[in-house]
């Protein structure tokens, strides 16, 4: 029985000594990582250092090969497990969106509160506006993806992960598919969920967010956390030459 | 000039034709919508069984849409016409026409919503999984509704050319309107009866092909 597993933890994520290989690719070798309530944890790395693929590994989208991860006390990685109810807990932001182009805004927004949640449509769809209104697009309600800017879309994938109320949001790239122009109202969103609470780990280049709004920030690089710290620590006092020359490549400075 | 419209266009002919021709058409109609209808379905019921990757149960797929691709619908409608009666099974020709038609539709349509199926983005997958679908709401709320748009050209194309195989049906002695006409132009001794069988596939066809472009303008999202 799930439940009985389930213990009262600290930690919203934990994951213990995660390993996950790609045929003969190791691309994590065996990282913990553990997030609190209403911490936002940043995560940041070189291409290829196994940043996302742990990322993934949270709501098992990637099913880890060995180690444990546990979602507010829970074990998911758990074979007896219900994943389907433990991913209406972890909401995730795509990189590059992924909103479904068949429906409007808030179609896409109210799906998994009608078919998970269970929903009247008229509950889910208020639901859907008011989570559309938090990221700024009550009026884009009844638009279609294409119809949208970048920018938009990524706050109405952000609105369709905040709509379940969710324990966590995962942030795969949230920004890197977005012309610099579109970033900032994206980051200005997550900032605000920041504000109220959220729990977030987010995979990112966007070291000037990371700096003023992370509380911590781990670096990865060939599939292990090399440091992790206060951004203060990361970015001030660098203390492995991988994390040096990361920042260098990153800042040109 | 006069001897071609004598032979082609003998309006006293027609006139006299033209209930049977009539009678042929309707028939033609019943059978067309009856492939249609039942193909299509029959098809995405395939794809999307074979979407759950049952080894098995996808080999036959396979094997059913292969065979019913391969074959020239004539040639199995002449298997199983004359054929079923042997195993105990008799059917009206109406009923194994139908039946022939629509498998050989259902096979090809299974390989166009196939090939939609798999040609929708793995992030739409990720998407709808990460907020609590599962496998089968996923395939249903955000698989197969993007994957028929995609694929709606090319099956009414699909569906228009298979669907014109009715008038297949005139060998096995089904009262289509094409065996109408040719009965007609026997006694007639005159080709006018075919040309009215050609008006009336027009008539069938040409609404069909415009339906389809509405249906492609109607479902097309911009991208």
């Amino acid at each position: 029985m799930a439940h009985a597993q389930t213990a009262p933890s600290r930690y919203v994520v934990e994951a213990y000594d995660i390993h996950k290989s790609f045929g003969d690719f190791e691309a994590l070798k065996g990282v913990n990582l553990t997030v609190a309530p209403q911490e936002l944890v940043f995560i940041i790395g070189p291409s290829g250092s196994g940043k996302s693929t742990m990322l993934r590994c949270c709501n098992l989208l990637e099913q880890p090969t060995s180690g444990q991860v546990k979602i507010t006390g829970e074990e998911i990685t758990n074979r007896s497990v219900d994943i389907n109810k433990v991913r209406q807990r972890i909401g995730m932001v795509f990189q590059q969106f992924n909103l479904y182009p068949h429906m409007s805004a808030l179609g896409n927004v109210s799906l998994a509160l009608r078919k998970v949640k269970k929903m009247a449509r008229s509950e889910a769809e208020d639901r859907a506006q008011a989570a559309l209104q938090r990221v700024g697009l009550a009026d884009k309600a009844g638009n279609h993806p294409t119809e949208l800017s970048g920018g938009q879309q990524q706050r109405v994938a952000i609105a369709r992960a905040i709509a379940m109320e969710p324990d966590v949001i995962l942030f795969d790239e949230p920004t890197s598919a977005l012309d610099p122009e579109l970033v900032g109202s994206v980051l200005e969103v997550m900032r605000e969920l920041r504000e109220s609470g959220m729990t977030m780990v987010v995979v990112s280049h966007e070291m000037r967010f990371a700096r003023d709004a992370a509380d911590r920030v781990i670096f990865m690089d060939g599939g292990l956390v090399v440091e992790e710290g206060t951004p203060e620590r990361i970015f001030t006092d660098a203390r492995s030459d991988r994390l040096k020359s990361f920042l260098h490549s990153v800042t040109g400075h | 000039m006069e001897r071609f419209l004598d032979q082609f266009f003998n309006l006293e002919i027609m006139a006299r034709y033209l209930p049977d021709v009539a009678a042929g058409f309707l028939v033609t109609i019943q059978l067309a919508l009856s492939v249609i209808v039942t193909g299509l379905l029959f098809g995405l019921a395939l794809a999307v069984v074979r979407a759950f990757q049952v080894r098995p149960v996808n080999w036959l797929i396979i094997l059913f849409v292969d065979l019913f691709r391969a074959l020239p619908p004539l040639v199995i409608l002449i298997i199983f016409y004359f054929g079923l009666p042997f195993i105990g099974i008799t059917m009206s020709a109406f009923v194994i026409s139908w039946i022939v038609l629509a498998s050989v539709l259902a096979a090809f349509a299974e390989e166009i919503y196939w090939a939609g199926i798999t040609s929708v983005n793995r992030g739409q997958w990720e998407a709808s999984r990460s907020t609590g679908l599962g496998f089968t709401q996923t395939l249903f709320y955000v698989v197969i509704p993007q994957a028929i748009r995609m694929t709606i050209p090319p099956l009414t194309n699909r569906t228009i050319a298979i669907t014109k195989n009715t008038a297949l049906a005139s060998v096995v002695t089904v009262e289509e309107m094409l065996t109408v006409a040719q009965t007609s132009l026997a006694y007639a001794a005159n080709t006018s009866p075919l040309t009215m069988a050609a008006i009336g596939y027009l008539l069938i066809f040409f609404p069909l092909t415009m339906a389809s472009r509405w249906v492609e303008t109607r479902y097309a999202w911009k991208r």
